[in-house]
């Protein structure tokens, strides 16, 4: 009885702990200029969605987030479309230097992002992209590619050969069966790869603030611009900022473990 | 399988190599390059960046964060995977509330912090509201800088742990319940449960977590750069501050190719010290 | 319906030789068994019947055609997985409907080939279920009308009964047999199991490392076994073999060791005489040692060792001269540990095997 006291206990106070913030930001998010300076008000006497369209319309943070859906709309397509093949080669294939290709593939995700943005910038003025939102997808799409290669191969690995192989027994092609068969399989697990792929391109910030001045993606809006904007400003744009990713992991909540473990191995 | 010897293989992963070359590869070189170029000759932007003594508080700052940040997150992250672990009712809602985090990036994470810590941020209201203080207290600013640092470690703790949480968690899932029995049999105390059974087949996890983190927390940025700006430079935040502010890409490269050398040691590190481990226990 | 034909068949996974050298005709309508201990190739046999596995070396035809180079999807083949590959994201009619929609069957031929089918492997109330919602035998009888559906020239089929518990198993074992004598369809099998083999084949391809051990039916290859390998891959319990000495005596020919003394049958008299070596190893089944004097019957006397008894049988492990033969008798006659008994071998049924090469000498 004291131990499931204790337990709910230790969980409402975890729970608290990691929700609060959120919860915090989002309730500033919504107060009144006049009630946050107000000392004696904590929390606010009514709510208004005044900073939130200020920020998005004013502050063109609606263009900011058009941006960001844009670049990461870019990078997942790409990285897919790149990187999905290579994931059917590692599970479908032997061949010589399978191994050595998986492990640096594995080596790319412990490299610091940061490095290859100064001279991107450098080559993006050489071809004339710089400041677009491609040059932005292409940077990001070299972090999220080796994370889409290796877990599409997991995924795919998690379906039997033999469903495939049955396919290509019953009338389809190799690249049939695997169009018809497994990518249906594989579908759930490839879309909250690529949730996952989005949070990651979304979220990212450096890459994002180097490669451009005009054309800013959210986060990259919010860094140059967050230091110079009034508190209140800066709370709507961290929930602008934070929901969609907690709506997405929300929905792949499921997958969360796995997804974790392969982009951090 | 089909096919085996055929070239099929090597087109399927041709394209992901052509742009890791071109996209990882070529930058690489790239920042090699322009670190290594300068009017004073190849070192001459490492010269300029040691006799600065901007270079060393950099480094100081970014060693003390992590040296801080990555054992707090450890402990923390420990405590909450054996608790989650026990698996009690409701426990995949307080996994998936520890989770969220996860989803968020550091700018969020700071603007977060930012509105418990501000000078007119909850933290303040309430005390100012209990009249424990009669002036807000200053968290930010170029006078407060242990206050940020603070808040900076805070901040990071909060944003990371779940990370490392994740990683644990899945190391501890791994642990064979008969184990634990035999121990129950063999009259073992939780504490010596937790030593002698639980740690050492953790030890990898732990490892590994140890190691990634410690890397990630080497290029902290956000967080930083949005609550302390320049108060307290660290690498990341000055190769940014020399590419984008001051312009020089040679300089910002130098920084960058730092972190990348420490991350590489890091990794290396991480690679032979996981290696055996790894080994015994597949 | 049609006639497969393997020529010198080679399959190498690197330095592994899994198909050394396969030359194999499976005639029409045919119910053939490959059979074998694990690793010895027949799944990778199957499989480059198939076109899943291209073959490094030999050709394969189809009714004299060369289909070596083929696809699966052009070979007119059709395949039961031993894991059945049901295709979980359709539901049963889907499945078997599949195969036709692939190659675009009109829908009310679809329609009246599912049903048919469907009734003919008495699945008829599952058609609209998800395989998840399946027990095992049931998925079974999904993969093979998938696989039946659409007639096939070859139906090929990789232990599909492996994953069955014991009772089903042998259930489904006649049945498969009466739907494949049914349809006539040529069928190439594989099994490790040998009563499946035994029952079922209508031929069996006894395989050992790669190669085709011995080809015939399964009185052939139990009667007649081509070599030291499959007169002890077949059979349980495992043959008897003895090292023996080929001596004359009396003008007689006998074999001997030190501890045993066997006069030669008057099959195998030619035989011998034309061998040149005169080492033997000489083989005899534990069926066919008796307790009491049957016709040609060759008398040694023996100390019971050690019994298991199965119930319908009993299997007797004798010393003679610390030699061990074993022995299947009856279950009632009850023998004790210790006790001496005489005991008599047919010798009508005496195998005799070249110790270097293992090929039978009778
Ligand atoms: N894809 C492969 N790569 C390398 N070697 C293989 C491959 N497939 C099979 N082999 C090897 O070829 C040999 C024959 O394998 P195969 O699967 O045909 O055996 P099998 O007779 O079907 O055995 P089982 O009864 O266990 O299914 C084995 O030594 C196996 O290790
Ligand atoms: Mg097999």
């Amino acid at each position: 009885m004291l131990k499931k006291f204790l337990i709910g206990f230790v969980a409402v106070i975890v729970s608290l702990w990691f929700l609060t913030p959120v919860v915090l930001i989002v309730i500033a998010s919504l107060t009144p200029s006049s009630d946050f300076y107000d000392p004696q008000k904590l929390f606010p006497t009514k709510l208004t969605l005044d900073h939130l369209y200020k920020l998005f319309v004013v502050l063109d943070g609606w263009k900011a987030t058009l941006n960001s859906l844009e670049v990461a709309g870019i990078s997942i397509g790409l990285s897919f479309l790149v990187g999905l093949p290579a994931g059917f080669a590692l599970t479908r294939y032997v061949f010589p230097g399978k191994n050595a290709f998986r492990l640096s593939i594995l080596l790319t995700r412990s490299f610091p992002v940061m490095i290859i943005a100064v001279p991107l910038l450098v080559l993006y003025i050489r071809i004339g992209i710089s400041d677009t939102l491609l040059g932005v997808a292409l940077a990001h799409t070299s972090m999220i590619l080796p994370f889409v290669v290796l877990i599409t191969s997991s995924i795919l690995s998690g379906i039997s050969v033999e469903y495939e192989e049955a396919g290509m027994i019953f009338g389809l092609s190799r690249f049939g069966a695997f169009a018809k068969i497994t990518l249906p399989l594989a579908l759930p697990g490839l879309a909250a790869s690529a949730i996952f792929a989005f949070i990651m391109s979304w979220n990212e910030v450096f890459i994002a603030s180097v490669l451009t001045l005009i054309n800013r993606t959210l986060p990259a809006h919010i860094l140059n611009t967050a230091m110079t904007s009034p508190d209140y400003f800066k709370f709507a744009a961290g929930t602008v900022m934070a929901l969609p990713a907690m709506v997405f992991i929300f929905f792949t909540r499921k997958y969360l473990m796995s997804m974790w473990g392969i982009s951090l191995k | 399988m089909v096919y085996r010897k055929d070239i099929i293989p090597f087109l399927l992963l041709l394209p992901t190599l052509a742009y890791l070359v071109l996209f990882l590869g070529y930058p690489l070189v790239q920042t090699f390059i322009l670190a290594f170029t300068s009017d004073k000759g190849a070192f001459g932007n490492f010269q300029q960046l040691i006799s600065t003594g901007e270079f060393w508080k950099t480094l100081k700052n970014t060693l003390l964060i992590t040296g801080v940040v990555v054992p707090l997150q450890l402990v923390l992250a420990l405590l909450l995977a054996l608790f989650v672990n026990m698996r009690f009712r409701g426990y995949t809602i307080v996994l998936y509330i520890i989770s969220i985090p996860l989803a968020l990036s550091d700018v969020s994470a700071a603007l977060m912090s930012y509105s418990i810590f501000a000078p007119m941020g909850y933290l303040n209201k309430l005390l100012l509201k209990l009249d424990i203080i009669q002036y807000p207290i200053y968290f930010f600013g170029f006078m407060f800088k242990t206050r940020e640092f603070w808040v900076i470690v805070l901040t990071e703790v909060w944003r990371a742990t779940p990370l490392v949480f994740v990683i644990i968690l899945a190391g501890l899932q791994a642990v064979n319940k008969e184990y634990l029995e035999a121990a129950d049999i063999f009259g073992f105390s939780a504490w010596q449960k937790f030593r002698k059974i639980i740690l050492p087949i953790l030890k990898p996890s732990i490892l590994s977590a140890l190691l990634i983190r410690t890397i990630f927390a080497f290029q902290i940025f956000g967080v930083v750069w949005l609550l302390a700006g320049r108060d307290i430079p660290i690498l990341a935040g000055e190769a940014f501050y020399w590419q984008t502010e001051v312009n020089n890409a040679h300089m910002a490269s130098a920084y960058a190719l730092i972190i990348a050398l420490v991350s590489l040691i890091i990794s290396w590190a991480y690679l032979t010290f996981l290696k055996p481990a790894q080994g015994s226990t597949a | 319906m049609a006639q497969v034909r393997l020529e010198n068949v080679k399959k190498y996974f690197g330095h592994v030789k899994a198909l050394d050298g396969i030359d194999l005709v499976v005639e029409d309508q045919k119910f053939v068994v490959l059979l074998g201990p694990s690793g010895c190739g027949k799944t990778t046999l199957l499989r480059c019947i198939s076109g899943l596995e291209k073959v490094t070396d030999g050709r394969i035809y189809f009714d004299g055609e060369d289909v070596t180079g083929l696809p699966p999807r052009n070979r007119n083949i059709s395949m039961v997985f031993q894991s059945y590959a049901v295709w979980p994201h359709m539901k049963v009619y889907e499945n078997i409907a599949y195969p036709m929609k692939i190659k675009k069957y009109e829908k009310s031929e679809i329609e009246k080939r599912v049903e048919w089918a469907a009734r003919l492997l008495n699945i008829h109330e599952l058609l609209d279920r998800y395989p998840a919602q399946l027990s095992g035998g049931q998925r079974q009888r999904v993969a093979v009308a998938r696989a039946i559906v659409l007639e096939p020239a070859v139906l090929l089929m990789d232990e599909p009964l492996s994953n069955l518990d014991a009772l089903l198993r042998v259930m489904m074992r006649s049945e498969l047999k009466k739907l494949q004598e049914r349809l006539g369809t040529t069928t190439i099998y594989v099994t490790h199991d040998q009563v499946e083999a035994m029952t079922m084949g209508d031929m069996i391809a006894v395989m050992n490392a790669g190669k085709i051990q011995q080809y015939g039916t399964p009185e052939e290859i139990y009667h007649k076994p081509a070599n030291l390998f499959v007169a002890g891959f077949i059979g349980s319990p495992r043959m008897n073999f003895l090292e023996m000495e080929v001596q004359s005596k009396d003008g007689a020919v006998i074999f001997n060791s030190e501890t045993l003394e066997i006069d030669c049958p008057k099959h195998l008299l030619d035989k011998i005489r034309d061998f040149s070596q005169n080492r033997v190893v000489l083989g005899i089944r534990p069926e066919h040692i008796h307790l009491s004097r049957v016709e040609s019957a060759y008398p040694l006397k023996g100390e019971v060792y050690f019994t298991e008894r199965l119930g319908s049988d009993t299997i007797v492990h004798f010393k003679v001269n610390e030699v061990r033969i074993v022995a299947k008798i009856p279950s009632d006659v009850i023998l004790r540990e210790g006790e001496r008994v005489e005991f008599f071998l047919d010798l009508s049924k005496l195998h005799v095997f070249d110790p270097e090469t293992g090929r039978n000498l009778g």
